[in-house]
C-alpha cells in the first residue's frame, strides 16, 4: 500500500445544485407565459327584458338600417339583395351620413342597425353579417382615433383607462345593434 | 511528514444536491399530467364560426357558457339540436331561466358564452336569447375562431 503516493486529483465534476433553480425558475416562466385556450368571440349586449305596459321608444324609420338574413343565408340591405361582404360600407355610410342623404341616418348617435333573421336561417350566415357590422363600428372608431392623435382605437381605450375619462368616441359612434325577433311563421 | 500517517476519516456534511432538479420536475411532470384543463364533457358538436370582430374575454371567473348544437350521439353520428348548460343538457328551454339566474346571483357581472354549432338555426339561439334576457344575464358573447386570411 502506497499512501504516501496520494495524487492530487482535480474533479471533474460540474456543480449541480443550481440545477434545481434552473428548473424552478424554468417553471415558473412556463406558468406565466401560459395562457390555457383564451376565449374570443363577438360581444353583444341583450335589451333587457320590456315591461308589459311599456311602449317601445318611437324610432324614426330613416335611423334604421335594415338587414334581414333568410333560410339560405341570403342578405336583403333596406330590401335590397346584397352581398355580405357589401355589408360593412353601407353600415358606415349610414352611420355616418350625418343628415346628408335622406335613405341614411341622421346622426351617428341615432343611427341604429337591425339584423332580422328567420328561424331556420344558419347560425354561420348570421355570424358573418354580425361581424361585418362590428367590423365597419371597428373601422369608424378607428378613424375617429386616429383623428384624435390615437395610432388606433386600441391604444386610446388603454389611454383613457389610465386617465379614467369617459370613452367620447364610443359616445359619439354608439354600435346600436337590435336582434329583431323572426316573423311569426 | 507525519501528518501523512494520521489520516482522518472526514465524512462529508452536504445533502447531495444532484438528484433535486429530479425531483422538481417529477413534481413538475405529476402536476402537468395531474391538472383538468376542462372539468365538463360536451355533449354536443359545437364547431364555432369564423370572425373577425373578436373580443378577447380576459376574465374567466366571469364567463358561464351555453353549449348549442347536434347531440353527439354513438358511432359518430349526430343527433338533433340541444342546448347543454355545465354538465347536463337542458331539456326544456324554459329551464336556461332559472339556471342563469341563478348563476347571475352568485356572479353579478356574468357574461354568457355562447358557443354555438355553425349549422345550428337561428331559431334556438333566438330562443335561449329570449330566456337569457327573462334571467336578466345581458351580457353575452358568439364564442367564434379567429378567421384565417385567405
Amino acid at each position: 500500500m502506497s499512501l504516501l503516493k496520494k495524487k492530487k486529483r482535480t474533479e471533474a465534476e460540474i456543480p449541480t445544485s443550481s440545477m434545481a433553480d434552473i428548473a424552478f425558475l424554468l417553471l415558473i416562466f412556463f406558468l406565466v407565459t401560459t395562457t390555457i385556450d383564451v376565449d374570443t368571440g363577438i360581444g353583444m349586449v341583450l335589451p333587457p327584458k320590456l315591461e308589459e305596459d311599456v311602449e317601445p321608444p318611437p324610432i324614426k324609420e330613416r335611423n334604421v338600417l335594415k338587414i334581414l338574413v333568410n333560410e339560405q343565408g341570403l342578405v336583403l340591405v333596406e330590401d335590397l339583395p346584397s352581398a355580405v361582404q357589401l355589408i360593412r360600407d353601407e353600415v358606415m355610410k349610414h352611420v355616418l351620413n350625418n343628415g346628408v342623404d335622406p335613405r341614411y341616418a341622421e346622426s351617428a348617435g341615432q343611427a341604429l342597425i337591425s339584423i332580422k333573421t328567420a328561424r331556420q336561417t344558419p347560425y354561420d350566415s348570421y355570424v358573418a353579417v354580425l361581424d361585418e357590422v362590428w367590423m365597419a363600428y371597428f373601422e369608424m372608431w378607428d378613424a375617429e382615433a386616429r383623428a384624435l392623435g390615437y395610432p388606433d382605437y386600441a391604444a386610446y381605450v388603454s389611454a383613457i383607462e389610465e386617465s379614467d375619462a369617459e370613452n367620447a368616441i364610443r359616445e359619439k359612434i354608439k354600435a346600436a345593434i337590435s336582434i329583431a325577433e323572426p316573423d311569426a311563421a | 511528514m507525519a501528518g501523512h500517517f494520521q489520516k482522518k476519516t472526514k465524512t462529508k456534511q452536504d445533502i447531495p444536491t444532484a438528484s433535486l432538479p429530479d425531483i422538481i420536475f417529477m413534481l413538475l411532470i405529476f402536476f402537468m399530467v395531474s391538472t383538468v384543463l376542462r372539468e365538463t364533457t360536451v355533449q354536443v358538436r359545437t364547431m364555432l364560426p369564423e370572425a373577425e370582430a373578436l373580443t378577447k374575454i380576459d376574465q374567466k371567473r366571469l364567463v358561464s357558457y351555453i353549449y348549442v348544437g347536434p347531440k353527439k350521439l354513438d358511432g359518430n353520428r349526430l343527433g338533433d339540436t340541444g342546448v347543454q348548460i355545465d354538465d347536463a343538457l337542458v331539456e326544456d328551454l324554459t329551464n336556461v331561466r332559472t339556471i342563469m339566474y341563478r348563476k347571475l346571483i352568485e356572479q353579478p357581472r356574468l357574461i354568457v358564452s355562447l358557443k354555438v354549432d355553425q349549422t345550428s338555426e337561428m331559431g334556438i339561439v333566438l330562443d335561449v336569447q329570449q330566456e337569457l334576457r327573462e334571467a336578466g344575464t345581458l351580457r353575452i358573447n358568439y364564442s367564434s375562431r379567429r378567421e384565417l386570411p385567405s
